[in-house]
């Protein structure tokens, strides 16, 4: 099982495009909030969970999916929704509250809703996991080769919508993939302080279905383990559960503190930066450097020019904060 | 007495009742190291360990269940939802097995259980961090729903609901976090759960709210008295039970009743109060009650434009005093 260039090239510059988002994003939001941090202040008001040092899960199996599966999504959505392919410009809009965002600016970046390519998010953790489930059931009784992926932190598999959303998926055999995604904390709480299980690929047994884990935040493994989840899902062979060890470099929210960290975690962390390992691998396989820069400015012109359409949209008018209520 | 800040005041009543009575303990998501992610109940894990300030998982229905369990045998639990919005997956647990406690068991078995959440908006929280909840529990007998606009109450309440031997729900308005603060009472003392507090006396018009619309509704009434009109202002404190008696003798006293709540209108709090003056005082009457709430909109609204369309303010209830003054 090996990665075509294509797929390669494709996965790094849509991890560069990925980070280039959030990091753009840190400036953004950082705007009107000094010297002293008012979460209310500035183009980006509100709370501000980015994803920074994730993208391996999203890239990894989003490269096999197509525009008719379904990706669900929790409260830190950026790298899910820009590796499904939603549209980048309504997408920056809709997180700095505009007319033009998906949601007409009334959900902000935690609530991202695309129909084109059948993307959803929310901001309470495993709400998503069900509606992937119906998402799956839905497509099984079309009788379509659709998936459903449903992505979580490793802080949504205590909760109950976990297990009952892997045990109807399991006994209804539907093409259902759920993706942790292990950054080693629910906030401030470490995974060892809150599960149970190691691993919690260690649980998929306990619904009869195959369990994979991705070790080390290496989107290679990532891709290649998704293809064969995916596969399975695909071909009506029923759920997967797929764990990643992946990290965030950032804060669980911009303005945190982060005091929860170990000291020197985080330089550990960015030696082992997962767009630099693909980047090497990219150069490995003899793409010269000017190629890889070329993908690198187009990828960051796509998000300057989002940015750019997000800040010139105007806010929705008071009218319209009373519309879409019903039909 | 000492000038505290809200926050500051829900901390000290934890730390006091938790020395006091050794089966207090807190549980919730990030209490413990990261001392919950409005600080309130920073410095408990290190006074009093992790055995009796518990890190929960993300499960809301498990915390409270689980709650529900020790408060059952003889422990005093204090549960924290990190939002109130977070509270419905363990709604099953407080309206079906909670407030049903005692009235199932045969007066044998009661639940001496606190449920505190952060509650409302107007702090750029979007749709799952802003929610005012309290009617849907408010609806619920077998429950005690306490609502606190001061510092002073806050601690005073908080002490009562722990001491009380039924569930209460105790929600904390984030926007008086780090806004209010006043002179707070020394060591140990209580304030009664359902009764309803004169905030100012006046001839003119009575407003009837509670939480962060009483500061709102304060200075509206400053303004007012500024223009010739006085008001007479109490603040509930406890939506569950009401104090009928207080209601009526404000809505009485200047036959001219305004209720303000930032909770959506229809079904709010509000309509029960303005039931139960059309019930009992209809004819002390000398206008239509008028009630001035949040839009009946699903949800708030992210962008700044709308949040503030949605939310109540003094500038709001100024205008809304002056009509009712007019009538």
């Amino acid at each position: 099982m090996s990665i075509s260039l294509e797929q390669m090239k494709w996965m790094y510059a849509t991890m560069v495009k990925i980070r280039y988002y959030e990091e753009t994003m840190v400036t953004a939001y950082a705007e009107g909030k000094s010297p002293v941090f008012n979460i209310g202040a500035g183009p980006v008001p509100g709370e501000m969970h980015l994803a920074a040092g994730q993208e391996p899960a999203a890239v990894g199996i989003c490269a096999h999916l197509r525009k008719e599966d379904t990706v669900t999504a929790p409260h830190r959505p950026h790298h899910h929704a820009i590796a499904k392919g939603v549209d980048l410009k309504r997408m920056t809009a809709e997180i700095f509250g505009k007319q033009s965002g998906l949601g007409k600016g009334k959900g902000g970046h935690m609530h991202l809703f695309d129909p084109e390519v059948k993307f959803s998010c929310g901001g309470i953790v495993a709400a998503g996991i069900p509606h992937a489930v119906g998402a799956a059931l839905a497509a099984k009784m079309k009788k379509k080769d659709w998936v459903a992926v449903a992505f979580v932190g490793e802080g949504a598999a205590n909760s109950g919508a976990f297990h009952e959303s892997l045990n109807l998926a399991a006994v209804w055999k539907l093409p259902l993939i759920v993706v942790i995604e292990d950054n080693a904390y629910g906030i401030s709480v470490p995974k060892k302080v809150s599960t149970a299980v190691a691993s919690n690929v260690e649980r998929a047994k306990g619904y009869g279905i195959p369990g994979f884990s991705v070790r080390d935040n290496d989107p290679r493994e990532m891709y290649q383990i998704s293809e064969q989840a995916v596969r399975h899902a695909r071909n009506g062979e029923g759920p997967v559960l797929i764990e990643i060890e992946t990290y965030r470099y950032l804060g669980h929210f911009q303005g945190d503190p982060e005091l929860y960290r170990e000291k020197n975690e985080l330089n550990k962390l960015h030696e082992k930066d997962p767009v630099i390992r693909l980047k090497s691998l990219l150069e490995s396989e003899g793409v010269v450097a000017s190629d890889i820069a070329q993908l690198e400015a187009q990828v960051r012109k796509e998000v300057d020019e989002a940015y750019d359409f997000a800040r010139k949209s105007e806010y929705p008018t008071i009218e319209e904060a009373l519309l879409d209520v019903f039909e | 007495m000492t000038v505290k800040l809200y926050i500051d005041s829900i901390h000290d009543a934890l730390q006091e009742e938790m020395r006091r009575d050794q089966g207090v303990f807190v549980v919730g998501e990030d209490v413990g190291v990261r001392g919950g992610v409005f600080r309130v109940t920073q410095g408990l894990i290190e006074e009093f360990g992790e055995m009796r300030v518990i890190d929960a998982p993300l499960a809301e229905s498990a915390i409270v269940g689980v709650a529900i369990g020790a408060a059952a045998y003889g422990l005093k639990p204090v549960a924290e939802i990190q939002f109130a919005d977070f509270i419905l997956p363990a709604v099953n647990q407080i309206i079906s097995e909670a407030a049903k406690m005692r009235y199932r068991s045969n007066n044998d078995w009661s639940c001496p259980l606190v449920v505190r959440a952060p509650y409302g908006g107007g702090v750029h929280g979007a749709l799952y961090h802003s929610q005012s909840v309290e009617a849907l529990f408010h609806h619920v007998p077998g429950l005690k729903v306490v609502m606190p606009a001061t510092a002073a109450d806050a601690k005073g309440l908080l002490l009562s609901a722990i001491r009380d031997p039924d569930p209460v729900l105790f929600f904390e308005h984030k926007a008086l976090y780090r806004w209010v603060k006043d002179d707070v009472p020394d060591g140990d003392y209580t304030v009664p759960i359902g009764k309803a507090r004169l905030v100012r006396e006046g001839e003119d018009l009575t407003v009837i709210t509670y939480g962060l619309m009483v500061h709102y509704a304060e200075e509206a009434a400053r303004e007012l008295e500024k223009e010739g009109v006085s008001i007479e202002l109490l603040d509930l404190r406890t939506v569950s039970p009401l104090d009928r008696e207080a209601i009526l003798a404000a809505a009485k006293k200047t036959g001219k009743v305004l209720i303000v709540h930032e909770d959506n209108k229809t079904g709010g709090v509000g309509a029960e109060v303005s039931a139960i003056i059309a019930e009992e005082a209809l004819f002390d009457l000398d206008a239509p009650i008028a009630r001035l709430c949040g839009p009946d909109i699903p949800a708030m609204p992210f962008n700044p434009p709308q949040e503030r369309f949605y939310m109540v303010n003094s500038e709001k209830i100024a205008q809304a005093m002056r009509k009712l003054a007019a009538f």
